[in-house]
């Protein structure tokens, strides 16, 4: 569980542990998410690492009877204490999810929405955020003549890119990925696998995948998972060719999962 | 292939009987309009809208009573809408943990099958002892009661129906929750609300025993404050009666509210279409 100890790490999780009632669903995470890399989390379906990046914004707040122990520091906070302000914690840290969510109002007021949470801009201003974020999630091009029309209308690739210049909008530092691609046609995840290459350079990334031709090509360091446990995490080059547990291995060449 | 043939004729006989019940369904209803139409077209006339109801023998329309149950159908839903919104939004939205959620949606349920004399004796008990006069305000009062309960329980449907991944991404921006229930599910739930709305004003507009203690009825135009005419009531007292001209304006006024509430329900229906698309 080694990693270059010269990079600066942007989320640090220390002795993790996550509950849903009596299930015990993470055990005792060790874990440093680098700033300004991509870092993916693999591993077979309920492994936790969905669950283990929902707890990165709290996520599970919104549900009773789930609770987490341990600790993960954010700008030198922990962010489980009770204390911490929610909205602000995501505002630091977005999240794109499985299935396109698109707000039912414009394509414009989608990205208008998040931005008004948390700035007051005139119009001209809030004009070139919307186009900004937009262009970020390359999505500008096919939607610029359209921008009151309802982001319901789109199609699935260009909805997750919406909810991908939503997150992008209000300038989070840690951008949560959850399966973002997995509704999604080999076109249109294709598009998203690109984006994530281009946002790496302002944003620390995290990506849950069921894919694994997919940790190995977007991200720079792989986590391995299962039933709750960090198994392996390293750079995603070692983790593909040379992994250091057999679990790991296993799992990527196929034998199991 | 036996099997296979078994299964063909029960898919046959299933289809076959839930036909027959659907037609048994239709054929009432279409007997009632047929009906409505047969007996209340001819009494369709513009003096139907123009005259007040008339003594015996003499001629006359409905105008008052049309325009007393607008009116009361109006305030009863501006001042139930409101109110079964917010807590239709309250149960859905914010009621998750403790026990006044369950407790309010108990007392709802009762009363949305509360039989509708019980909440006019309630308005009689409560409003027009006090006041010692029946009045178009006390109808009013009746008919937001029956409002509220169909309103909280369509509203509370409709932002269930709203998926929470809807709500997680708000969250996920930050959002706080009464912007997520105003701009988003809320939002999301519009049609659906709305449709609520609509229906519950279809069943206020053919009550006729919460009015009976409390609007009573009217021969003439009234304000709110003074007993008040309505279709309802007025159907009910001509329909009685041993004269021929009042049984025709009741038919009309039957007409008029069947088509009234068939209108409301298509409506509603259309409005329902283009959100079960997403």
């Amino acid at each position: 569980m080694s990693q270059p100890v010269n990079q600066n790490a942007k989320l640090v999780v220390k002795n993790l542990n996550f509950y849903y009632g009596n299930f015990h669903a993470l055990k005792n995470i060790n874990l440093d998410i680098l700033e300004g890399k991509v870092t993916a989390f693999i591993g077979p379906s309920g492994c936790g690492k969905s669950t283990l990046l929902r707890t990165f914004n709290r996520m599970y707040d919104l549900y009773p009877k789930l609770r987490a122990e341990g600790e993960i520091i954010l700008n030198g906070k922990n962010i489980l204490n009770a204390g911490i302000d929610l909205n602000m914690l995501r505002a630091k840290v977005g999240m794109v999810f499985q299935k396109p969510t698109p707000f039912p109002m414009s394509i414009y007021d989608n990205i208008a929405f998040g931005v008004n949470l948390y700035e007051t801009l005139p119009k001209s201003e809030m004009d070139d955020r919307v186009e900004w974020a937009l262009q970020k999630a390359a999505l500008w091009n096919e939607v610029k003549d359209k921008l009151k029309q309802s982001g319901l209308g789109l199609s699935g690739g260009q909805q997750q890119r919406l909810c991908i210049a939503r997150a992008v909008s209000v300038k989070p530092e840690i951008l949560l990925l959850d399966e973002p691609t997995s509704a999604l046609d080999p076109i249109s995840t294709a598009h998203v696998e690109e984006l994530v290459h281009e946002l790496k350079r302002d944003y620390t990334i995290a990506i849950v995948t069921h894919n694994m031709q997919q940790a190995a090509r977007v991200s720079d360091f792989t986590a391995y998972m299962y039933l709750g446990e960090l198994i392996e995490v390293g750079e995603t080059d070692s983790i593909f060719t040379t992994p250091k547990q057999k679990a790991t291995e296993d799992y990527i060449t196929g034998k199991f999962g | 292939m036996n099997r296979y043939a078994r299964r063909r004729f029960i898919n046959v006989l299933s289809i076959g009987l839930s036909i027959a019940a659907m037609l048994f369904g239709l054929v009432w209803l279409m007997w009632i309009l047929f009906t409505l139409f047969k007996n209340g077209f001819g009494g369709l006339t513009l003096s139907l809208f123009t005259e007040t109801t008339p003594a015996p023998g003499s001629k006359g329309g409905l105008s008052n009573a049309i325009i007393g149950s607008i009116q009361m159908a109006a305030v009863g839903t501006a001042i139930g809408t409101p109110i079964g919104i917010l807590a239709g939004t309250y149960l859905a939205e914010f009621g998750q943990r403790g026990w006044l959620a369950p407790a309010t949606r108990f007392i709802n349920d009762i009363q949305l099958a509360a039989p509708s004399i019980v909440i006019g004796l309630f308005i009689y008990e409560l409003y027009v002892t006090r006041t010692n006069h029946f009045s178009g305000i006390a109808g009013s009062l009746a008919l937001a009661l029956l409002v509220i309960p169909v309103v909280v329980r369509t509203t509370e449907n409709m932002l269930k129906l709203v998926p929470n991944s809807m709500r997680e991404a708000a969250y996920a921006l930050g959002a706080p929750q009464w912007k997520m229930t105003l701009f988003i599910t809320l939002r999301s739930a519009q049609a659906g609300v709305l449709t609520g709305i609509l229906l519950a004003v279809a069943r206020i507009a053919g009550e006729t025993a919460p009015l009976l203690f409390t609007a009573l009825n009217n021969q003439f135009y009234s304000n709110m404050n003074q007993p008040m005419a309505n279709l309802p009531v007025v159907i009910f007292q001509f329909a009685m009666a041993p004269y021929e001209d009042w049984h025709t304006l009741a038919w009309a006024g039957s007409l008029l509210i069947g088509l009234f509430v068939l209108g409301l329900n298509v409506v509603a229906r259309i409005l329902v279409r283009p959100s079960s698309q997403h």
